[in-house]
């Protein structure tokens, strides 16, 4: 290449160096006719690097080379791992620039080439022992990156010599480097002496080195089955007492200070809290003390200090046996939390979902701070969905008017996923506090009256869940809620209002012609509003006799015959059974009472309680689930025992195991409440001891949750329809009975062990009956 | 910790991969575009896929992304991401995607030394800047031993942060107090939420090494002396049983929570609740704190909106000054909401300038300079074209935005500032006091 070439393409240089940098992935530079392919780039590359030769003194054209090729390593799906050999000639070069340069290369490639990179081992080795530290700790951090054999084994000896530099930069890179042999080659690692080393930098002056050493214990505790991470107090309390010297290291320089309060450097803090957790107190004043003196930490800038704060003065109170030490603390928790919600929206979120969690665990905190979790109106989606959870959790009788007040408002904002979460807390809130219950009715009406289809839907599903909670109180307003049947095409608002049709079948004028209507697209509907169909028909039947014969056949029929659901079919055939077995039990079974459900569905069980509560701040605390569920990797935490850890109380436990039953699994909060009997919601079944035939069972039913006089009042309520009813069923019971072939006691047993043909056969006679009924009884 | 850094651009191309672990794949750069970027569905900055979880914050026109796996400490990943779009402004001035293609080098070699293993590592920008330069700024100073040495030192802190001879011929200290008020009306005029931050900077040209206290007209209890009567702290129970009124009325204000600098002694004020340091030369920002009783509203607005039959709007909206007739707020901008369907709008006002936004569905009404205890009003009417399908307009809140010199929403007063040194020279302190909006929002 002459020397004219050469001044000629160096002019050119800068030129096709900024074009290269704004468009080289997507549009070669249209000059370069060796840019059309990626095998021209990266030949133009090369040119490039070993262009300049002696006379490019500050190696400026390698330079901007090396530039243009981390430039393309990212973005061009790896063609630059060509220039590998390339580059590593440049490495030797005498500037810091491209040495960097050179290395980031090196990280991202050597695993696609460990046979080129291995060229590059001798020059990181020689690094490892520069005269300028900054070159020591690069050669150190690049070399324990690469994921290659060699690589790993030649670093330890260095390692070692490097743990215990006389300069703290080294130092602490050198503790991380541990963690990082550890990942690539554990056993190494544990049968060498590298841990008990790191140990030993604990004892190291500089505090940005101590916290180095312990982040990197703690990654290699979180990754090990083995090795087990324990600090005693007087560890925990020298790290709590360097806690504020970490961030000294952020005061160098004076003109730091303008913008750094916003967001500085205390990630050391960070990782110091972090190993607090694996400080077992052994006794209770230590555990006060070591949280009181953390407790400053809550006033910090970062939220990761603050929230890790939190979860370790979480932790330390379950040690701490005087109450009022713990009310203190508690006190201590609500302010920097609420203050973290003028942080971005992603940290709003995460102090959101664990105010959440530590509302749980300690109702004391936050418990005066509602209004500042009312939604701003550019809040992001889900900063607005989780402060919405929170104001449910926080509402009380004495709020519960602003509450509702701000949540109608919510309800007429654009987001129809809030919109609908607003309407449901309404009605939460309705089954929550039962003195407020009027008030939230009359916002939900009020809402319903704006014929917004959502919002309609969405107040069905809650106002059939007010019924639940409070039945015979609020029935006035089921003319409300059917007025708005026809803006309903959702599968869980129509299974909604179908249930109360069901219910109040009685009450409702059109009962039956409003479920024949839903009835005529039965094979349409979702087995959702199937089974709910079905249920519906059957209390319509019993309740109204005459209006319900003729739709419980057909009903009974498409379920038990044309379905392939085995919960429809199964269901289907229950009642059935049940109709043609005895109507008075039937009534008794199906419209007995039920226990009326609670609010307090989404709450954790103890366990997931004390899991998460160890783990505020983490990513596991914006699930809200066992950290086993979503991290499977995640190494437990639990509660270690100590003399001074306070066991929670025994009936703490059974009540929150009581409340932790969500309203849809009723079967288990009536195993643990020993009435099982009594639970029957619309999925629960518990008409099984028919099976067992002891009967005597049947009526003490109703009585056992003491509802004995409800289902009474049901009953007098039903007078009207009860003596045509009794005829009815009798009726259709005669025609079961003629079927069988068998009397009294022994039909239920017949009818069991019918197969299905001989179920197939009975069909058509079981309507027959009915209709012979119908007959009679005109 | 952090596996990986990634930046995409808005299109989705993956700008910037940095790979901490060798858990984070390449791969996982297509299955952030397409589940995240290509996706609005996801509406959170958080997605966890099998054992990998995506942070994200989105900023100017780029993604940027944290991959961590495992159950990683979420605040330090948002906390990280923030601080490096710190980073990146104040290197690049705008952290955008012409940056990134601008300064890939750049960027990749920052990453590397705040991020070791994935753990944050010092974030200082200006420790940084002394050894990772811009384009053209040769790092001749990181290649003598000495001068290395001095960075290493600074950058773990080994260094005392405050020279010991810092000398001036006039020893002066200012402080402002600047609070941000944010209010929430409802559309009946009850308040639902008013609340102020604010925030103490100070600037401090003092010679040698200056003790500060700093003394504001707060009780400085947290919680009616609870806190401060369970430290054994000094006469803290007596006031609880003050009401807020008398509180109020004694020219007192509490703050609800503060955050110090770091050179404030955090635990004499927890023991004692006095404000001590050694303050940094030059300018820093001592407190923050956040104040909900008591707030004075600078201004009262009272909009009558009304939607007439579906063609047309109607708005009056009343804003009265609520501060003494001395002062003066600036630059006060009202923002009116318009339906989506506007076509056109008339203003007209007692004061200032009214226009029509339409990309901002607003009606910007300015005052430059706005008097206390004056009122202005405006009306305006908005048109509507007609549409196929009728819908609720939502009415999104009104707003205001303004600052005013001289007037604290807190009441927060500075009552002293006393600086303590050895050689005992008088300094003359200074202190300016403005209150800007927050988030000040009317619904109507």
């Amino acid at each position: 290449m002459s020397s004219g070439g050469d001044a000629k393409l160096f002019a050119r240089v800068p030129l096709v160096f900024i074009m290269f940098l704004g468009f080289a992935p997507y549009a070669p530079p249209l000059g370069s006719r060796f840019a059309q392919t990626p095998q021209g780039k990266v030949a133009e590359l090369r040119q490039e690097l070993h262009s300049g030769g002696k006379k490019d003194k500050n190696y400026s054209a390698k330079k901007i080379a090396l530039k243009k090729i981390v430039a393309n390593m990212t973005m061009s799906n790896n063609d630059m791992v060509a220039l590998f050999p390339d580059v590593i000639e440049c490495m030797t070069l005498p500037s810091l620039e491209i040495k960097k340069m050179c290395f980031l290369f090196l990280v991202n490639y050597s695993r696609m080439k460990p046979e080129v990179a291995m060229k590059a081992l001798p020059i990181l080795v020689d690094d490892m022992e520069d005269t300028n530290p900054l070159v020591r700790a690069l050669a150190l951090r690049t070399i324990s990156y690469v994921h290659v054999r060699e690589f790993v084994e030649a670093t330890f000896q260095p390692l070692k010599r490097l743990m215990q530099d006389n300069d703290p930069y080294v130092r602490k890179t050198a503790a991380f480097c541990v963690a990082k042999l550890y990942e690539h080659d554990k056993k190494t690692v544990e049968n060498s002496d590298l841990i008990d080393r790191l140990n030993r930098m604990l004892k190291d002056e500089n505090p940005t080195v101590v916290s180095s050493v312990l982040a990197s214990l703690c990654d290699i505790w979180g990754r090990s089955e083995s090795i087990s991470l324990t600090i005693d107090y007087v560890s925990a309390s020298k790290l709590v007492s360097i806690l504020p010297d970490c961030s000294e290291y952020d005061l160098l320089n004076p003109s730091n200070f303008k913008k750094d309060i916003n967001g500085q450097n205390r990630w050391g803090q960070t990782y110091i809290l972090e190993a607090l957790m694996s400080y077992v107190p052994q006794d209770t004043a230590e555990a006060l003390l070591l949280a009181e003196r953390v407790a400053p930490r809550l006033s910090h800038q970062n939220s990761a200090v603050v929230l890790t704060s939190c979860r370790v003065i979480l932790y330390l109170m379950n040690y701490i046996a005087d109450e009022k030490h713990i009310t203190s603390l508690c006190r201590k928790l609500s302010p920097p939390l609420v203050t973290l919600l003028s942080k971005p929206p992603e940290v709003q979120y995460l102090a959101l979902r664990n105010a959440i969690l530590i509302l749980q665990k300690r109702p004391e905190v936050l418990r005066n701070d509602i209004r500042v979790f009312f939604c701003n109106y550019n809040d992001p989606i889900y900063v607005k969905v989780t402060k919405l959870e929170l104001m449910f959790m926080l509402t009380t009788k004495d709020n519960i008017s602003i509450v509702l007040a701000e949540l109608r408002e919510y309800a007429t904002e654009i987001d129809v996923h809030f919109v609908r979460k607003a309407v449901r807390a309404i009605g939460k809130l309705a089954i929550k506090i039962e003195s407020a219950a009027k008030q939230c009715i009359d916002t939900l009406l009020e809402l319903v009256g704006a014929k917004i289809p959502y919002i309609v839907q969405e107040a069905t599903v809650v106002i059939r869940n007010i019924f639940r909670k409070y039945p015979n109180q609020y029935e006035s307003i089921i003319s409300h809620v059917i007025r708005n049947i026809d803006d309903l095409d959702e599968p869980e608002a129509k299974a909604a209002v179908i249930w109360i049709i069901g219910q109040y079948a009685d009450r409702i004028e059109n009962s039956d012609g409003l479920l024949q209507d839903y009835l005529a697209t039965f094979h349409d509907e979702t087995i959702e509003v199937q089974l709910a169909l079905l249920t519906a028909t059957v209390k319509l039947f019993i309740q109204r006799p005459t209006k319900g014969q003729q739709l419980v056949p057909q009903v009974l029929k498409w379920c038990t015959e044309e379905t392939d659901d085995p919960d429809l079919r199964d269901r289907g055939y229950m009642y059935w059974r049940l109709l043609s077995t005895d109507p008075a039990t039937a009534k008794q079974v199906v419209m007995g009472q039920k226990p009326p459900i609670t609010a307090e569905s989404e709450k954790l069980d103890p366990r997931t309680l004390e899991e998460l509560c160890l783990n505020v701040g983490t990513l596991a605390t914006v699930y809200l689930k066992p950290i086993h569920q979503v991290f499977r990797a995640a190494r437990p935490r639990r509660l270690q025992p100590s003399p001074a850890l306070q066991r929670p109380r025994v009936e703490d436990g059974t009540a929150s195991m009581l409340e932790y039953n969500p309203p849809t699994a009723n079967m288990a909060s009536a195993s643990t409440s020993n009435s099982g009997l009594a639970t029957i919601t619309t999925t629960g079944n518990p008409i099984s001891p028919v099976n067992v035939a002891p009967p005597p069972t049947f009526p003490v039913n109703p009585n056992a949750t003491g509802g004995g006089a409800g289902a009474d009042a049901i009953n007098a309520a039903d007078s009207y329809f009860n003596g045509i009813g009794s005829q009815q069923m009798a009726a259709m019971d005669l025609g079961g009975r003629g079927d069988g072939g068998a009397g009294g006691g022994g039909a239920p047993q017949t009818q069991f062990v019918v197969t299905q043909n001989q179920q197939q056969g009975y069909q058509p006679q079981y309507a027959g009956g009915a209709a012979t009924g119908e007959l009679l009884l005109l | 910790m952090l596996s990986g850094i990634l930046v995409f651009n808005q299109k989705g191309e993956n700008l910037i991969f940095r790979a901490f672990r060798s858990d984070c794949r390449p791969r996982l750069a297509d299955i952030f575009r397409i589940q995240v970027i290509a996706n609005p569905q996801v509406r959170s900055p958080i997605l966890t896929l099998g054992s990998t979880t995506f942070s994200h914050v989105k900023h100017e026109n780029i993604y940027l992304v944290a991959v961590t796996k495992s159950n990683a400490n979420a605040a330090l990943v948002f906390e990280f991401l923030y601080r490096l779009i710190v980073l990146g402004r104040s290197y690049f001035g705008k952290f955008d995607e012409e940056a990134v293609k601008n300064n890939f080098v750049l960027i990749y070699e920052l990453l590397d030394e705040i991020l070791d293993f994935g753990y944050p590592q010092n974030t200082e920008t200006d420790t940084l800047k002394m050894y990772i330069t811009t384009e053209g700024v040769k790092s001749a100073i990181a290649n003598s031993p000495t001068d290395s040495s001095r960075i290493t030192q600074q950058a773990t802190g080994a260094l005392s942060w405050r020279r010991s001879d810092i000398k001036y011929r006039k020893n002066e200290a200012f402080v402002d107090v600047i609070e941000d008020v944010n209010l929430l009306m409802s559309a009946t005029g009850t308040v639902l939420r008013a609340d102020v931050n604010g925030q103490i900077v100070m600037r401090a040209y003092l010679t040698g090494t200056p003790e500060c206290k700093f003394g504001l007209n707060d009780r400085l209890l947290l919680d009616s002396g609870g806190s401060s009567s369970a430290n054994g702290g000094r006469g803290g129970g007596g006031i609880s049983g003050n009401n807020k009124a008398t509180r109020a009325a004694a020219g007192s204000v509490t703050l609800e929570d503060c955050q110090f600098h770091q050179c404030v002694k955090l635990g004499r004020f927890d023991a004692d609740r006095i404000i001590s340091f050694v303050p940094p030369d030059g300018e820093f920002e001592l407190m923050r704190y956040r104040a909900t009783e008591n707030v004075n509203l600078p201004f009262k607005v009272h909009p009558i909106v009304r939607e007439i039959g579906t063609t047309k709007v109607e708005y009056s909206v009343a804003i009265k000054a609520n501060y003494s007739s001395k002062l003066f707020a600036t630059n006060v901008v009202v923002r009116i909401p318009t339906p989506l369907n506007t076509a056109k709008t008339t203003e007209r006002t007692s004061q200032g300038r009214a226009k029509y936004e339409p990309e901002q569905n607003n009606i910007v009404w300015k005052i430059p300079r706005f008097s206390g205890q004056s009122e202005y009003v405006l009306n305006a009417e908005a048109t509507l074209t007609s549409m196929t399908h009728q819908k609720a307009w939502s009415r999104p809140p009104l707003s205001l935005s303004f600052s005013i010199l001289m007037f604290t929403s807190s009441g927060l007063l500075v009552r002293y500032l006393k600086v303590f040194e050895k050689s005992n020279y008088s300094s003359v302190k200074w202190v300016r006091y403005m209150t800007r909006a927050g988030s000040y929002e009317i619904r109507f």
